[in-house]
């Protein structure tokens, strides 16, 4: 099918005086692919090739006692067997190699396996055959631990350590917090005032990028003291620098050839082949492959991370969506590889393609005993629209409304703020939205037809940074788990740490405790402060209530600072968001009163001249912080 | 173990290797015979990367042993070029986009050669079903569909043009 240009939408944007776009071009690499002479990784043929095979943990989560690999070493065609001692550097994390995370993953695991298919040991052979027969002499003696496959099973106290390094079962970012937080507006007044209260939760599965073509590499020795490595690599400098720091050579002595990748979706950046084909070669001398078969490239190979969000929109009768809170669970399996960067994406995507004045996010980058994800085509990004999208449709039935009016009504347009205080430029969801109704043959109104991205963005409130509520140190965090005691290790499981989203709450941390919005798990705050602090107040167990509840959370102020009276507390809040001023206030719809318990009081937004409570702080102004300042990105 | 001796016609040509005991076609080709063009996929039947005809009909090399094709003939997408003359089918692939990353290719030009071999003119349906046991992540199957119809039409200018 013809590719159809449209080049009455945005006519004055761009250059039509183009040479190539829009005429058809035959790809340069696309002779090799029909005549079959496409030099894939597998298809450098090696005299006295060695096959790899690695012996797989049948667990989802176990503690290696021993491994008796005597029988596989004098099986016929074995040539050596390498063992979690024979790595140079066994500990790895990917984005190591930027800076980014705490190395957590051992190439061949020593002591433990946090995944099914998680590799213990390797065998090299004179065929793959050898090798399989061999894999299967090898004797492990497992002392089967309880695993947790559940992203909220995970961050419960009780639940099963995954992943040593970060024994809360969640990433660390900064060293500081255990969750990507966004804060934009006051989501907890806005869905006060919100006509209707919308709440849904949406699942998405890990999905295997499933390349024709395994992921693999072929290692050799070559006559000038390096070793060459063929790889299947999507991430040729990462395969190298992963390669170099795992294996303890310096890069300039390893030759990575790439480049012809067959298919890959993101499945193929990990790094994992190169190392160990080359620690092959290293040890054995001779030309190694190691190649994944298929089983394994389904069981072991990493997937696009599953992705749990639960969302909550406020929204006026009129359809306009004046608050929207996000929690958001991503499932990194058992180590980190790149899901602690799709967690950034992810919240920087937040809330989607709209101008929505309030927004609040809490996501976690969640550890739990399924095999590792990784990237696969707008990871981060694909789960969180597929959650948002959803919504809208049920936002839409809400507010009786047309699916494709209610997004054209709230779309980004051109110097609208976004949520990461950002100016949106370039907005076309509008134009999108038309032309897709158009093709469809859907009727839109004439105000949907007549909207644009480039008029009425950016005036008054929707070019503007709200009041945001901060910290004393201007963060729109709260820190996390500061420990109790400066040894981690004495007397403190890992399950002592303080629970994601409460640590002002803990008597260790000292710090006053924030304001409620910035807690938005509030039925994992209860049970997590009652294991966490013994002897504090911070005893009671609210009822359970869904996690996208953030206004109302039973805390104490366990350090420091009187406790509020549940009836004062909402007084705290700080001034209205400006569009939300504008309007006259709403009683509080019944969907709010279904979560509210009849013994509490509705929650009420304070006017901006009520006195701040003791041991709050006032909302700072857009601008006053260095963490929110918007200034790089306003016009 | 002992090894079998194999002789089979290659792309028109005599080839001989040496097969091990339970070695399949597929392993025999690329490694005895050096022939790279049929892919490693899955190893079990399921993908069709390592489609190769034997004796004209299409056979997933995987699970053919190396020593059944004892005298018989072999064709795989390493020999359908005629020196530099590319065969239709090559040349619609390229024209109609019809490969990213080329993966899958030369088992879909073998599902493709064998059907138009017998069928030149099929209908889409036809086309559709002698390409249903190959897998492809990539491009999608609707050009490779085109690419194949494109081919089987080449010969009659009028009706592509219309």
């Amino acid at each position: 099918m013809p590719v159809e240009f449209r080049k009455d939408l945005f006519a004055d944007e761009r250059d039509d005086n183009l040479a190539e776009i829009g005429k058809p071009h035959i790809r340069q690499d696309i002779l090799g692919h029909v005549t079959g002479r496409t030099p894939f990784y597998d298809d450098h043929l090696f005299d006295g090739l060695l096959h790899m095979r690695c012996l797989r943990s049948p667990h989802h989560h176990a503690r290696i006692r021993s491994v008796d690999a005597s029988a596989a070493e004098i099986a016929p065609g074995v040539v050596r067997v390498i063992r979690p001692s024979d790595v140079p550097v066994n500990m790895n994390t990917l984005l190591s190699l930027l800076n980014f995370g705490r190395d957590d993953e051992p190439l061949l695991s020593p002591d433990k396996v946090a995944y099914k298919g998680e590799p213990v040991l390797a065998v090299l052979a004179t065929s793959e055959r050898a090798a399989r027969d061999a894999v299967a002499q090898v004797r492990v003696d497992w002392e089967v631990l309880p695993h947790v496959l559940d992203v909220e099973e995970a961050l419960r106290p009780e639940a099963p350590v995954v992943n040593e390094t970060y024994p809360g079962n969640a990433f660390d970012y900064h060293e500081k917090y255990d969750h990507q937080k966004l804060r934009f507006g006051d989501v907890t007044a806005a869905l006060v005032q919100a006509d209707h209260v919308v709440e849904g939760e949406y699942q998405m599965s890990p999905i295997e990028q499933a390349p024709m073509e395994t992921c693999g590499a072929i290692a050799a020795p070559e006559t000038n003291d390096r070793f060459v490595c063929y790889t299947s690599t999507q991430a040729l400098f990462f395969s190298l620098g992963t390669a170099a720091k795992q294996t303890g050579l310096a890069s300039s002595r390893l030759h990575f050839i790439g480049g012809t990748v067959g298919g890959g979706f993101g499945g193929k950046v990990d790094s994992h082949h190169e190392p160990l084909a080359i620690l092959g070669a290293l040890l054995s001398g001779r030309p190694v492959k190691y190649q994944w078969d298929r089983a394994e490239e389904m069981q072991v190979g990493a997937p696009r991370g599953g992705e749990r969000w639960r969302l909550k929109d406020g929204v006026m009768n009129d359809g306009r969506i004046i608050a929207r809170e996000l929690t958001g669970f991503f499932d990194a399996g058992a180590y980190t590889r790149l899901s602690s960067y799709a967690v950034q994406k992810s919240t920087g995507h937040l809330p989607g393609p709209y101008t929505i004045p309030n927004v609040a996010s809490n996501v976690y980058c969640v550890y739990t005993n399924r095999t590792p994800s990784t990237a696969m085509r707008g990871f981060g990004i694909t789960g969180v629209d597929f959650a948002i999208e959803c919504h809208m449709d049920k936002v839409a039935e809400a507010v009786g409304m047309d699916p494709i009016e209610l997004r054209i009504l709230n779309a980004y347009r051109d110097g609208d703020m976004k949520a990461h205080r950002r100016v949106a430029k370039n907005c076309a969801l509008i134009e999108s939205c038309q032309v897709a109704a158009q093709k469809s043959g859907w009727s839109l109104s004439s105000d949907a037809l007549a909207a644009s991205s480039m008029r009425d963005g950016g005036i008054g409130w929707r070019g503007q940074i709200p009041e945001t509520m901060i910290d004393e140190d201007g963060r729109i965090g709260d820190r996390k788990r500061i420990w109790a005691t400066p040894e981690p290790t004495a007397a403190s499981g890992p399950h002592r740490a303080v629970a994601a989203g409460t640590a002002n709450e803990h008597p260790a941390t000292g710090a006053a405790p924030q304001r409620d919005d910035m807690i938005i798990e509030a039925e994992r705050l209860g049970f997590k402060v009652s294991e966490d602090a013994p002897g504090s107040e911070a005893q009671s167990v609210p009822e359970p209530r869904s996690a996208a509840t953030p206004h109302e959370p039973a805390r104490r102020h366990v350090n420091g600072g009187p406790s509020l009276p549940p009836a004062a507390r909402p007084t705290t809040h700080s001034a209205p968001a400006v569009p939300v001023a504008a309007r006259p206030a709403q009683p509080a719809p019944t969907s709010i009163a279904d979560d509210a318990k009849p013994s509490d009081p509705p929650p009420t937004v304070a006017p901006a001249d009520q006195p701040i409570e003791p041991g709050s702080r006032p909302p700072r102004r857009p601008g006053a912080s260095r963490f929110i300042s918007g200034s790089r990105g306003r016009r | 173990m002992a090894k079998t001796p194999v002789t089979f016609t290659l792309n028109g040509a005599d080839a001989a290797t040496f097969a091990d005991p339970g070695q399949n076609l597929l392993d025999c080709l690329r490694r005895g015979v050096g022939d790279l063009s049929p892919k490693y996929g899955c190893g079990q039947g399921t993908c069709g990367t390592c489609t190769v005809l034997i004796d004209g009909q299409p056979h997933l090399s995987c699970l053919v042993l190396a020593e059944t094709v004892q005298d018989r003939s072999v064709e795989t997408a390493g020999g359908m070029a005629n020196g530099p003359d590319l065969h239709a089918l090559q040349t619609a692939f390229m024209e109609g986009f019809a490969a990213q990353c080329g993966y899958c290719t030369s088992g879909m030009l073998m599902a493709a050669k064998a059907l138009l071999d017998q069928n030149p003119s099929p209908t889409r349906g036809e086309v559709i079903d002698a390409i249903s046991g190959n897998l492809c992540r990539c491009t999608g199957y609707e050009p490779i569909v085109d690419a194949i119809l494109s081919a089987s039409r080449a010969p009659r200018a009028t009706e592509r043009s219309a």
